[in-house]
């Protein structure tokens, strides 16, 4: 074997520090059109950096082509299914990604003047509008970047609400199926958490609540549907229990695919919450960010929204009606360096406009079909802890796998063999061996059934060949990764030294 | 419906295999008085042709450069943005994949931002970088929070007033939750008031300073450094990345964390979104960082591979007790950024850094040749700068919108006694053409009293 085989075999695409030459650039600058200065004189040479940055010289084609071969070692969801439950990992429109490339949006700098931001002003009042009517919430602020922030914004309003009432008051309530972002967004707000165990059926206990909540209360967060995809059956008696110490209701959004157009969580008594852009409206995922969490509120917590507000004014000269309000002096703040993710709101609000109303509920109809569709052809084959119908997506339990040695983990790695996405597992905490199914609507009932065949054949795997499933995945680009030596021998940032 | 395959017929069938005679059979759960009586009040269904039609209506309402010529900087900066990025960020195997919690089917999306934690390392000198945060004033807020996480004992943050003012703003937000003081350090000269820093630094658990601050100026790093180890605070800097292919990296200065906007690595200025936050420390605080880091191990045949590390910290776990609420951070901006400077090189971003210098001084003392204006600050300064007129600087910015020229900046909107005063940013974007068009127009403005 030689050398290079050898680092083929144990390489599968280098690091772009161990490509290049020095001397080469993908990018030409324009002449130097003015006098070249010596940045030692300018700067003082004691500000000025002595060596590197060493950062490796690539022509465009090896810069492009490495990067090429980088995206082909991803799933994504333009290739196949991507059940990633709570992710909503729908398809994401292309003619999305063209309106948020138009130069008017793309080069406007956040600093022009108000009379030359006319149009993106304007898109996010109108988004700001439609998000209220889908929620029923009074106001909106799109600043928030991503669902997590939209959370501590929502957790700050309410702690300014009690504030202005003469106590912030202490301690928030979350289920024990509740994202983890919660208790992190809650305490990075000042609070404490208290958490409640589920009921059997996996909602929220009501004689468990009524034993915590008390006049320390600030909030209840609820993400509804919950994230077994159960709606809280009892959510009128849980926001009245809340409600009954002076509590606020707070609404995790990123379930609020399964709601369109048919539940709106202001109407029912929610006070404040967020919204996934990123999940519900379409805006893809970005392998991770930019999401966008914008917070809706109820009128009595309007007076709290971070700063600026946008607001319109009629009377004002054409030209010049949509306007940064900065004038907010019981606002909890800023959140976000400028206003947020402005392109994820342009994605969002075409998607809005490309659907419209009946478009918005056939998403939640055909999100709750598709689920339902799936659940029903796997129940038999794996533990289904909570069986109604479901909403959005389902949590199966793989317990049953168990008994014969094979972990949620070890199904999630074997689907990937057969070129689909693995669910998410190991959430919620309280169902043992959890696989969390989000297939939403942008799923062909082929697509369904196909994922349902893998499904059983894994299960028919782990009885008769668990050893198949164990040591899965053999088809992907690397094979199962060992995490613990991950974190053991911590290797975070490229050293010359590696090479 | 273009994005929702099945068909009327399809839902019948499959409501039927799941024992359903209807949608709202599935609906059991949800009790009838809860539901939405008639339809959402939102404008559509829009085929494409009319929903681009529209959005290129909206996109037309807007001003952007091409039509005017710009010197807007303050924190989001119009540097031209090779080809090749944005065709790399449009491949969907990277945008339309999520957070890779399936490392094994993600290693592009994983080893991109390994790559790209690699490159804040060798920019800022630091050891360590995290994956990302949202924004450059988000990661000024973490950084604060990180390091009250590090210094127990200490309950209160210090930061100039040199300090972009919208970082600033969303540090009070953050702090003000937990009851944190925060202490702003008064200026001298545009720059910290390294004496006043002394005063303040006692007990605090971080001093954060901005190099180059939001005026353009270089502060006395070395000298804050001083009073921070003296105080026993760690020392926070916020950088700009494109300033270190001739700046100093922090890591040099002892800063303990740095973090920054990298949005001018390959990205556009989007009416300010999405940003790129980013953070670097050292190898003893990587365990208190917030948000994703990658590390490299090995699959079970050896093979090289890369994965989420640390997850310990992190919400999904940890809950409570987490570093950081963060969970989805800017992927695909930092995707940009790790694109942006492979196709730059070293090479290519010292001569970048080294052509904005020239261009931002050849621009400050053309505009302090025009009569009536002059530079507000003597110190060394890095792509921004700022000049005093004799008038307002709202009439000025005015008139010069009439005309094509947005001339910066009015500081007055951030430091009130500053109302007479622009900040100017030069890339090297801007033609010397571009320069002297704002000087000449400037002048104009100035000399036919419109202003």
């Amino acid at each position: 074997m030689t050398g290079s085989e050898k680092t083929r075999e144990t390489i599968v695409e280098p690091t772009i520090f161990e490509l290049g030459r020095p001397g080469r650039c993908g990018f030409r600058l324009p002449e130097l059109d003015v006098p070249a200065l010596d940045p030692a004189e300018v700067l003082g040479a004691g500000n000025v950096r002595q060596a590197g940055p060493d950062i490796p010289d690539l022509s465009e084609p090896e810069a492009v082509r490495h990067f090429t071969r980088l995206a082909e070692l991803n799933h994504h969801v333009d290739r196949g299914f991507y059940p990633l439950g709570s992710c909503t990992m729908k398809y994401n429109p292309k003619v999305n990604e063209d309106a948020a490339a138009l130069p008017g949006f793309t080069r406007l700098h956040p600093e022009a003047e108000e009379r030359c931001c006319q149009g993106s002003l304007s898109l996010m009042y109108h988004l700001s509008r439609h998000l209220c009517e889908i929620s029923g919430m009074d106001a909106v602020t799109l600043e928030p970047p991503a669902g997590a922030s939209g959370e501590l914004t929502g957790m700050l309003i309410v702690r300014a609400y009690h504030t202005a009432r003469g106590n912030p008051r202490s301690k928030v309530i979350v289920p024990d199926s509740a994202h983890g972002t919660n208790p992190a967004s809650l305490t990075l707000a000042g609070y404490d958490a208290v958490e409640i165990v589920s009921d059997d059926e996996g909602r929220i206990d009501t004689e468990e609540l009524r034993k915590v909540v008390d006049e320390e209360t600030a909030a209840i967060m609820i993400t509804n549907p919950n994230t077994l995809g159960v709606f809280e059956t009892h959510i009128e008696e849980i926001i009245e229990i809340v409600h009954g110490v002076g509590g606020l209701v707070y609404m995790d959004g990123a379930n609020l695919n399964a709601l369109l157009g048919i539940v709106r969580p202001g109407d029912i008594g929610f006070d404040v919450m967020h919204f996934n852009l990123h999940k519900t409206f379409s805006a893809p995922h970005g392998g991770g960010g930019p999401g966008s969490g914008p917070v809706g509120v109820k009128a009595a917590l309007a007076p709290y929204l971070p700063y600026p507000v946008i607001s319109r004014d009629d009377a004002r000269p054409e030209g010049r009606k949509y306007h940064f309000d900065y004038d907010r002096p019981e606002s909890i703040g800023k959140v976000h360096g400028v206003y947020g993710n402005f392109l994820v709101a342009v994605k969002a609000y075409a998607y809005i406009l490309s659907l419209g109303p009946a478009g918005l509920r056939r998403v939640a109809e055909n999100a709750l079909i598709n689920a339902n569709y799936l659940q029903a052809a796997l129940r038999e084959h794996y533990d289904l802890p909570h069986g109604d119908y479901c909403q959005h997506e389902f949590v199966l339990s793989a317990s049953r796998q168990k008994e014969h040695g094979v972990k949620a983990l070890d199904i999630a790695k074997r689907l990937l063999d057969f070129g689909v996405h693995a669910p998410t597992i190991y959430f919620p905490l309280i169902v043992k061996e959890a696989l969390m199914i989000e297939p939403t609507e942008t799923e062909s009932r082929e697509s369904l059934d196909h994922f349902a065949e893998v499904m059983k054949e894994i299960a028919r795997e782990s009885e008769s060949d668990p050893a198949v499933v164990q040591g899965a995945p053999t088809a992907t680009p690397v094979s199962r990764l060992d995490e613990a030596r991950a974190a053991k021998d911590l290797d975070v940032t490229w050293k010359r030294r590696n090479a | 419906m273009p994005y929702i395959p099945n068909t009327d017929k399809d839902r019948m069938e499959m409501l039927r295999t799941v024992g359903a005679s209807s949608f709202d059979d599935l609906l059991t759960n949800i009790p009838e008085s809860l539901r939405l009586r008639g339809d959402l009040d939102v404008p559509g269904p829009l085929s494409e042709p009319e929903l681009m039609m529209h959005m290129e209506r909206l996109a037309g309402l807007n001003k952007v450069p091409g039509e005017v010529t710009s010197f807007l900087g303050g924190g989001v900066y119009d540097h031209a943005v090779p080809a090749a990025v944005h065709h790399i960020t449009g491949l969907p195997h990277f945008y339309t994949a999520y957070t890779p919690y399936q490392a094994e089917v993600s290693q592009g999306t994983l080893q991109a931002i390994y790559e790209f934690q690699s490159l804040i390392a060798e920019l800022t000198g630091m050891e360590v970088a995290n994956a990302s945060l949202y924004d450059g004033a988000t990661a000024v807020a973490e950084a604060a929070l990180m390091a009250l996480g590090i210094q127990r004992k200490r309950r209160k943050i210090c930061v100039s007033e040199s300090v972009n003012p919208a970082a600033r703003a969303v540090l009070r937000t953050y702090l003000a939750a937990w009851g944190i003081e925060l202490v702003e350090i008064p200026l001298e000269g545009g720059v910290t008031d390294v004496g006043a820093a002394a005063g303040a630094g006692a007990d605090a658990a971080a001093v954060i300073v901005q190099q180059p601050n939001f005026f353009g100026l270089l502060e006395p790093v070395e000298a804050i450094s001083a009073v921070a180890e003296e105080t026993g605070a760690l020392l926070v800097a916020s950088v700009d990345p494109i300033s270190l292919g001739v700046i100093r990296p922090p890591a040099e200065y002892g800063a303990a964390i740095v973090v920054g906007e990298g949005q001018s690595l390959g990205s556009p200025v989007a009416y300010g979104g999405p940003l790129l936050g980013f953070m670097a420390t050292n190898a003893k605080h990587a365990r208190r960082m917030p948000g994703r880091i990658i590390g490299t191990t090995t699959d079970t045949e050896g093979r090289r591979g890369y994965v989420m590390t640390l997850q310990t910290r992190e919400q999904h776990i940890r809950r409570e007790k987490a570093t950081s609420n963060i969970c989805t951070n800017q992927g695909l901006v930092a995707l940009a950024a790790t694109a942006y400077l492979s196709i730059l090189g070293g090479t290519g971003l010292r001569e970048l850094a080294s052509h904005v210098l020239a261009k931002s001084h050849y621009a400050a003392s053309e505009l302090a040749g025009v009569p009536g204006v002059k530079l507000r600050f003597d110190g060394s300064f890095f792509r921004e700068f700022v000049i005093e007129l004799p008038v307002e600087s709202s009439v000025v910015k005015e008139a010069l919108t009439d005309i094509g020229i947005w001339p910066g900046i009015k500081c007055g909107c951030y430091y009130p006694e500053m109302d007479n005063c622009l900040l100017v940013s030069v890339t090297e974007k801007h033609s010397r053409r571009d320069i002297d068009s704002l000087v000449s127009g400037l002048a104009a403005v100035l000399a036919t009293g419109e202003a």
